[in-house]
């Protein structure tokens, strides 16, 4: 049965900013699944929603944003001997996003990296008081306990003299020693699921490569799920199993990754292989998408892609919103091409 | 963090060394001070006794010598506690301050604490609940406190405090406890005759401190850093106030030392109003009158009190920032 090792289903998610200037639809029916234990890659272009998605998901959209509709299950495991694998269903949008229920997930059993290093960190703790923060909330520990974990979680994610950074401040390292800093506040309580929201991409490449590594390494060592987040194909291609792509605050295409790349059927995902350089294949020239993003005040009615879709079937295209269909185990389309009756 | 202090402290010394020299400076310019006025009349009196008089004047501050020998002077004797002679009162300056300025220090510090335990919690307030009603009430009486002159505040709530409250008001004390003996009863009393002047004093301080303290934690709020503390698990309280404010309220503390000279003189105008015994219309007068020691042992201790109050502020700056502790 799929849905059993499921850790995270979102289900035409929703979440609008209701701000001054109107109502921005930041994610507008998103819908993933993410695998126990596997790497799911989210990918679409910069403001597609996808960190608005993971702000979703942890229930801390900032005002004044809102879920108006969907719905995120998470589900918790309850045992893991081996012989019972069972697990609890939550729904993450009906909880109080500041109760208690919600907080004691947060952090503990989904955790989060965030895109910029250089300001995820509060300037006037120490490092090893942020580790130390989210073991002491969540894990019944006192406090010289909790330091020899922030240690060990620093050393786990090869930091140079674990001992000495623990009592650093966070302007004496670099973006890439942060970005481990807050992997190792992330992964300190041992979540299920890690939402990684571009965590390479403030980086320089041998950083991000570096980054890169270890999150693969740990990954494999801890068997966190994890959601990673980002607009770069290499990236997903090197870490993921599943991806999701993005485009205008819906997902259009989630497959394995060998369908994706093998054998996109979203138009949208077509054109964004087709944009970038690939190695292996005979030369052939970039062709960038054509057209540019619309404002996400006036997204297109019917399908967001089609004025720059070169499919576009007009009268249904521009009238009508697709519905997400699933064409093959674990492949599923926003698209008229892939209609429901079709198959 | 030691050269840090020190360097801060370096600061302040050298800082006192120059006001001391320009303040000299600046009342011995014009001339006709007392000092002039005093030893005319001396003159014409032309007994002996007064002649005298006029010799040890002369002598004491060597008013016979160029002016930095008489800075000079003056200054070595600052140093061991002699501030110089009052010509209009006729008396040691040292008799006539300290009662003077401890009061200043007391309401000082009083209004200062008075603007700091209000404002930030309503700051807090204001930027947590940003656009509600509470923020726009909050933000309407903060107007009022900023643009109402504090004379005026002064007689309102002046008129207020004994009409409504039937309190004696004006002045530090109530005519039964003016020359009695210390006790609570006494300081009671004295803590009343306070509420009236720091509430002036601190109005318009109060109003702008909530005005900064609002914006700043709103753009803190905004930082990544308070999203992340809140993707720990942490309670919304907690993220508030360990990270956010924390974050918030250190431009203030740079601005804590700033904001002592206006507390001053608010404090001087407000002592005129209200008849407060305080360094403000003492020294005021001193000034117009060209009472030339007076003046300048007030103005130096006045500036004394701000570099103190700054030298505190840098340090509790350092305290709640590492970036200037390992700067
Ligand atoms: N706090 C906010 N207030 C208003 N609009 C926002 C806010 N956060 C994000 N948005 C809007 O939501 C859309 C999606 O943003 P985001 O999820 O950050 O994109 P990205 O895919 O690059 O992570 C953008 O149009 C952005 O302007
Ligand atoms: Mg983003």
């Amino acid at each position: 049965m799929a849905e059993l090792d499921e850790v995270l289903r979102v289900d035409e998610l929703r979440t609008y900013f209701y701000t001054q200037e109107g109502t921005v639809r930041a994610v507008d029916g998103a819908s993933f699944a993410v695998k126990r234990g596997q790497v799911l890659g989210i990918v679409g272009e910069s403001g597609c929603g996808k960190s608005v998605a993971a702000q979703s998901i942890l229930r801390i959209v900032p005002p004044p944003g809102r879920i108006v509709g969907g719905q995120i299950i998470y589900h918790r495991q309850v045992a893991a001997d081996g012989a019972s694998n069972l697990s609890e269903m939550l729904n993450l949008t009906e909880m109080h996003p500041r109760g208690q229920e919600m907080r004691s997930i947060r952090g503990s059993e989904i955790s989060m990296v965030f895109q910029e290093p250089m300001t995820s960190l509060d300037p006037v703790y120490t490092v090893g008081d942020q580790i130390m923060e989210a073991i002491t909330l969540h894990q019944n520990v006192d406090r010289r306990e909790a330091r020899k974990r922030a240690i060990e979680m620093l050393e786990q994610v090869g930091m140079p003299r674990p001992g000495e950074i623990v009592d650093n401040y966070p302007h004496q390292l670099s973006g890439g020693m942060r970005q481990r800093v807050m992997i190792a506040i992330a992964l300190s309580c041992h979540p299920s699921l890690l939402i990684a929201d571009e965590p390479t991409t403030a980086l320089d490449v041998t950083t991000e490569a570096q980054i890169l590594d270890l999150m693969r390494n740990l990954q494999k060592q801890t068997g966190t799920a994890i959601v990673y987040i980002t607009h770069n194909l290499g990236v997903i291609a090197e870490m993921c199993d599943d991806v999701a792509v993005m485009y205008l605050g819906k997902v259009v295409e989630q497959a394995d990754v060998d369908s994706i790349f093998y054998d996109p059927k979203h138009p949208y995902t077509q054109a964004l292989l087709r944009s970038i350089p690939r190695i292996g294949q005979a030369r052939k020239r970039l062709e960038p998408i054509k057209g540019i993003v619309p404002d996400p005040y006036a997204i297109p009615q019917g399908c967001p892609f089609w004025p720059r879709c070169i499919h576009a079937m007009p009268g249904l295209c521009d009238h009508d919103q697709p519905e997400y269909v699933p064409i093959a185990p674990g492949h599923s389309v926003r698209c008229h091409l892939f209609r429901q009756e079709a198959m | 963090m030691l050269g840090y202090i020190g360097r801060r402290f370096l600061y302040m010394i050298s800082t006192l060394f120059l006001v001391s020299v320009v303040g000299f400076l600046i009342i011995n310019l014009p001339t006709g001070t007392y000092v002039d006025f005093y030893i005319q009349r001396l003159q014409n009196e032309g007994t002996h006794t007064s002649l005298e008089q006029i010799e040890a004047i002369t002598k004491r501050f060597a008013l016979d010598k160029p002016l930095y020998w008489q800075y000079g002077k003056w200054l070595f004797g600052f140093v061991r506690g002699d501030f110089g002679l009052s010509f209009e009162f006729n008396k040691e300056v040292k008799e006539l301050i300290w009662e003077r300025i401890v009061y200043t220090v007391i309401i000082s510090l009083a209004t200062l604490i008075f603007t700091w335990v209000v404002a930030i919690p309503i700051g807090i307030y204001s930027a947590t609940h940003q656009y509600t009603l509470g923020d726009h009430i909050f933000t309407l009486v903060g107007l009022i406190g900023l643009s109402a002159p504090s004379f005026l505040l002064a007689l309102v709530l002046m008129v207020i405090a004994q009409r409504s409250f039937g309190q004696s008001v004006g002045g530090l004390y109530s005519p039964a406890f003016v020359d009695a003996p210390w006790s609570w009863a006494k300081l009671a009393d004295l803590l009343k005759h306070l509420v009236v002047p720091i509430v002036v004093v601190g109005a318009s301080g109060t109003a702008s401190l909530v005005r900064m303290m609002r914006g700043n934690l709103l753009d803190i709020l905004n930082m990544q850093y308070v999203q992340a503390a809140r993707a720990r698990g942490l309670s919304e309280s907690l993220v508030i106030l360990k990270h956010a404010v924390r974050n918030a309220i250190h431009p203030l503390i740079m601005l804590l030392g700033m904001s002592l000279p206006s507390i001053i003189s608010g404090a001087t105008v407000v002592s005129i109003v209200l008849s407060l015994p305080t360094t403000g219309p003492m020294y005021f007068r001193a000034l117009q009158q060209q009472d030339m020691y007076l003046a300048v042992t007030f103005l130096v201790f006045m500036a004394i009190m701000l570099v103190i109050g700054n030298f505190l502020a840098d340090l509790l700056l350092a305290w709640v920032d590492p970036r200037i502790r390992y700067e």
